[in-house]
């Protein structure tokens, strides 16, 4: 306890001279007040309270996300709304000819990753790519292909401000204790586990870089970095190169189980998605 | 097993005179998370070691550390208790212990071993078998931690 107080204030010290993000601060986005801060439910253990990755991003950055107009991933928001009703495929369908307009679909976004009728744990890409195999008889989209990160950012703007709400008992109870494990596993040749950054050291500087929770509240999310989007499968397996780990694939079961147990650390912080992070 | 007797031939040519013995990671031992003897006989060059510490591909202290020495450096982190003093805080053979492997020292700790070339899981394969400083390194890490003193 005393060394972390020292720490603290060497360190506050230090940085005083980069800009701090607003930890404060509300994100009101088009006049809505979205949640960035909630009560940690139950099944979080060592989290009092679970916060939101905007919370933790500079004010400029910050900024770009309360506005529409400057946010940068709405580009591809209405670029998601021409596929919408593009017929593609054998069966001669859009998305539009089953779901009508894309409000239909609000509230998906909160429930994901969720188990299907033959109880596989699946991904919102694994849903888009159901639809656009069986029901439109269409290719699937890649991963982390523009058509894919376009749809998703469409799909979870509906929910936004809607609290994260995903399923974990029942079917859903096994895949969720592997992604737990998984979060709590030091994996490359850091030997670092996600709980190591996100859990110990959310709120302090890791060098130029300030922890978050690791949330996946703003998925897809517009990242400066990447000039684009990025699922949460992009996120994870950066996270693990950066400790010299061997990533799982995007869309393998290994990661949408964790995608699960991190949706559940999230319960209750509104979705955000297309969110803009650095 | 040829391999790893070429590695340590290597590293005993390139330490040079003196027929000095480079302690393999998995041959360090460890006395209550200490490490009293040097692991190349050859005395650390604590410059060097300064600049290792900075190297966001070597050590990478910073990450984590507060370091006034290093003030001109961008970017401490806020993870780890600041390095000012650790010198008078831990004796040589303890900070080379908590450079080899920390977890001897601090059970559970996030900070990464050093020279430690086995157990970890899903490693890159670029780093597999690998150490992140190799032995000299580590002397020289030391040595520049030794001049922190308050
Ligand atoms: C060495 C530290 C470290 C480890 C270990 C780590 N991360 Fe991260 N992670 C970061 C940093 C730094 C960022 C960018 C700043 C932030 O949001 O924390 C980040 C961001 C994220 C984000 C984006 C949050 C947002 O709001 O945009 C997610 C999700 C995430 N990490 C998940 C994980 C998962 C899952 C693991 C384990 C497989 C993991 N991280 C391991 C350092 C780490
Ligand atoms: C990812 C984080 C991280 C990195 C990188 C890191 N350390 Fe540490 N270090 C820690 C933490 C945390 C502690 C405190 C022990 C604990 O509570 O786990 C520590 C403790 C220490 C101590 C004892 C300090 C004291 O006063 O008790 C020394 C010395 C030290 N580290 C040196 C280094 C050096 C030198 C490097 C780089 C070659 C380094 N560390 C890299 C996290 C890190």
């Amino acid at each position: 306890m005393k060394i972390r107080t020292i720490t603290t204030a060497l360190a506050a010290a230090v940085l005083a001279s980069v800009a701090p993000a607003d930890e404060d601060a509300d994100l009101v986005v088009e006049g809505e007040t979205l949640i960035t801060r909630a009560p940690a439910p139950a099944h979080v253990e060592n989290l009092t309270e679970v916060l939101s990755g905007w919370l933790f991003r500079s004010d400029e950055t910050q900024a770009l996300q309360t506005d529409d107009f400057d946010n940068p991933g709405m580009i591809f928001v209405d670029q998601a709304l021409d596929t919408w009703d593009e017929v593609d495929g054998a069966a001669g369908k859009a998305c539009a000819s089953c779901h009508e307009d894309p409000s239909s679909l609000a509230g998906v976004r909160t429930t994901m990753p969720k188990v299907n009728e033959d109880g596989e744990l699946w991904a919102m890409e694994d849903y888009v790519n159901d639809c656009r195999t069986t029901r439109m008889e269409a290719e699937p989209w890649k991963w982390e292909s523009q058509d894919m990160l376009n749809m998703t950012a469409l799909v979870s703007l509906q929910s936004r401000g809607m609290p994260m709400n995903v399923a974990i008992d029942g079917p859903a109870q096994s895949y969720w204790e592997q992604g737990k494990e998984m979060y709590y596993t030091r994996y490359g040749q850091l030997d670092m586990a996600c709980a190591n950054c996100h859990e110990d050291n959310y709120g302090n500087m890791i060098r130029a870089d300030h922890l978050s929770q690791g949330q996946i509240n703003g998925f897809p999310v517009y990242r400066l970095k990447w000039a684009g989007l990025g699922s949460i499968h992009r996120r994870f397996k950066g996270c693990m190169e950066n400790i010299r780990a061997e990533p799982f694939k995007r869309g393998s079961d290994e990661f949408t189980a964790l995608e699960l147990y991190l949706a559940s650390r999230g319960e209750g912080l509104s979705v955000e998605g297309p969110s803009v992070r650095n | 097993m040829v391999r790893i007797s070429g590695a340590v031939l290597i590293a005993l040519l390139a330490a040079g005179p003196a027929g000095a013995e480079v302690v393999a990671p998995q041959q360090v031992i460890f006395d209550d998370g200490a490490v009293p003897s040097s692991l190349t006989g050859v005395p650390g060059n604590a410059e060097v070691g300064r600049t290792i510490a900075v190297d966001r591909k070597l050590g990478n202290c910073l990450a984590c550390h507060e370091n006034t020495d290093l003030a001109a450096e961008p970017f401490h982190g806020e993870v780890a208790p600041p390095l000012d003093g650790v010198a008078d805080r831990w004796s040589e053979a303890e900070l080379r212990g908590i450079l080899i492997n920390s977890k001897m020292m601090f059970e559970g700790t996030i900070m990464p071993a050093f020279y430690r070339d086995t157990g970890y899981s899903r490693i890159l394969p670029d780093f597999e078998g690998m150490t992140i400083l190799d032995a000299q390194q580590v002397e020289d890490v030391l040595a520049y931690l030794l001049t922190l003193t308050e």
